[in-house]
């Protein structure tokens, strides 16, 4: 138990240590996406009877944080792989539970703390309402874990920062962004609103979006149901890989 | 004395190439034991095999009578690894390093202990600096005390003075030789022979992922190679057959190997005999270099093997 709580702590305080790089940063970046879409769109712009700059802003906290998630888990990895001070976690006696519970809290810290800076700071540009605020806090933890593990899958497989990069950029941004972070899918023309419905981060910013605002375009409990099938696949087949050893251990 | 590492019957193959080819080994407790062999040889994957960050296709590797892989935890807090690669986490400082490395092995408040470590390889007044903006050298250093945070019963240095200057290295050497003393089982890889020759009770040479020779220093010595008389005469031709065929030369000396020191009066005689005049004569002891380029050119591996 030491052991997992020393790694999780060294993982916080890495972050920590550059905190201007990994949480205020993308505060700054989310407030502003919100300023340019909110001053073209709000005036125009309404989706569910909810103001479209009330309407973005739980989209971009969830995306905020879901992409930090992600973003600690695979580059302290990457860097340790790469730096090869990875070996001071291999030669311990740290199971592979404690390896992935660790690294996957400590995403899962990074991404609350970054989406509780953008909700703080947006929150000043539109009215806000909480109508639900249990499935607030369960999407956002349970978004920061699947990416958080997310974040371990790639930071194990990827051997060079470049192809870390590929994952994020050819996966991970285009899952987010075509998620219903900036629109709601029912103004998608048909053929790509059945394709978000195979995206699983469009039922993670719907369900979240469902927590302040009470409307969604699927029902929470299915979203909960999809966001929870996806976490369990993704947090398995993180286990199996370090279970392995693939990439690790030779 | 009881078991501290046992490797049996241990192979690794990586694509093609067989790093371990059957490596059978055991290392007593208390021992300072020393693996050498060229590059590529197989040391730094043998020990790697030790550590868990290997995994072996065949064989069982033990540490303290835990097996690496059944019971992994018992096995790697019984073992301290000091990497070959110059290895860092450029987040933290000294201090939270060593009390990080701590904590993966259990061991919360270990701050006495770490100050110890510190003040042996010189390094209490690094202890609040940052490791990016640490020497080579000095890196080094938190490299061995890492391995020691949880006080292993079995140390393993792997080239641990390579590039590191001669006031560390003998700083380094009294502090794991204190640490043996004190029971600790040592296990070093090293290109200096001078030192595996002073420092280690046993050897083993491996070649090929092979052990080519396994003894004691002293018998190693002994067996391979004795003395050597170097003898530098006025006149060369005026040598024997018959002696030039037991010797070499080599910038104008003929070195006689002996397999023993009595055998000097009877050279010497027949020297005299031939009519040759000694103008300069050098008695050699044979070091661990000998006995290391005759076993890796193949003399005498064969007995050894």
């Amino acid at each position: 138990m030491i052991g997992f709580q020393t790694l999780l702590y060294k993982e916080v305080l890495r972050f920590w240590k550059v905190g201007f790089q990994t949480v205020a940063a993308p505060v700054l970046s989310a407030l502003l996406y919100l300023l340019i879409f909110s001053h073209v769109l709000d005036a125009r712009v309404e989706v569910n009877n909810v103001r479209y700059a009330a309407f973005l802003i739980p989209g971009l906290v969830m995306m905020a944080l879901m992409q930090n998630a992600f973003a600690n888990s695979s580059s302290s990895l990457i860097q340790s792989k790469v730096m090869g001070s990875v070996v001071f976690i291999l030669l311990p006696p740290l199971s592979y539970i404690e390896f992935f519970l660790a690294y996957m809290v400590a995403a899962m810290t990074r991404g609350l703390m970054v989406g509780f800076g953008v909700l703080a700071v947006t929150s000043w540009f539109a009215p806000l309402t909480f109508v639900a605020p249990g499935w607030i806090l369960a999407f956002a933890i349970i978004g920061g874990g699947i990416m958080g593990s997310l974040g371990i899958i790639a930071g194990i497989w990827a051997d060079k920062f470049d192809q870390l990069a590929g994952f994020q950029n050819f996966l991970i941004m285009p899952l987010t962004m075509l998620s219903g972070v900036f629109y709601s899918i029912h103004s998608l023309p048909m053929f790509w609103q059945k394709l978000s419905h195979f995206n699983p981060v469009f039922y993670m910013i719907d369900g979240f979006r469902y927590g302040f605002f009470g409307v969604s375009d699927v029902a929470p409990m299915t979203s909960f149901a999809v966001v929870g099938a996806t976490f369990g696949v993704v947090a398995l087949t993180t286990l199996a890989m370090l279970r392995s050893g693939y990439k690790l251990r030779y | 004395m009881g078991v501290a590492v046992s490797i049996s019957e241990v192979v690794k193959t990586f694509g093609s190439v067989r790093a371990l080819d059957g490596v059978s080994l055991e290392i007593g407790e208390g021992e300072f034991f020393g693996l050498l062999g060229p590059n590529g040889a197989g040391k730094t994957t043998l020990i790697s095999c030790l550590a868990g960050l290997v995994r072996p296709d065949h064989g069982r590797l033990s540490v303290m009578g835990c097996d690496v892989r059944n019971d992994y935890r018992e096995a790697r807090r019984a073992l301290g690894v000091v990497p070959q690669e110059l290895v860092f986490d450029p987040f933290f400082s000294v201090r939270e390093t060593l009390r990080i490395q701590s904590g993966y092995f259990g061991i919360r408040n270990n701050d006495d202990w770490i100050d110890e470590i510190l003040a042996n390889l010189d390094l209490t007044t690094k202890a609040h600096v940052n490791m990016r903006r640490l020497s080579g050298g000095m890196k080094r250093r938190v490299l061995v005390a890492q391995a020691l945070v949880h006080k292993p019963p079995v140390i393993v240095l792997d080239e641990p003075t390579a590039g590191v200057d001669v006031e560390l290295r003998q700083g380094l050497w009294q502090f794991v030789q204190r640490l043996n003393r004190e029971g600790h089982t040592v296990i070093l890889t090293t290109h200096y022979l001078e030192e595996a020759e002073t420092l280690c009770g046993r050897i083993a040479m491996l070649k090929n992922g092979r052990v080519v020779a396994l003894d004691t220093t002293p018998n190693l010595l002994a067996r391979f190679a004795g003395h050597a008389l170097h003898l530098r005469l006025d006149n060369e031709d005026c040598l024997p057959a018959v002696l030039r065929a037991s010797a070499t030369n080599a910038n104008g000396y003929w070195i006689f190997p002996l397999a023993a020191c009595d055998e000097i009066e009877s050279l010497l005689a027949s020297v005299r005999q031939a009519g040759c005049t000694i103008r300069d004569l050098r008695l050699t002891q044979a070091d661990l270099e000998d006995v290391f380029v005759g076993v890796m050119h193949g003399a005498n591996a064969k007995a050894l093997a």
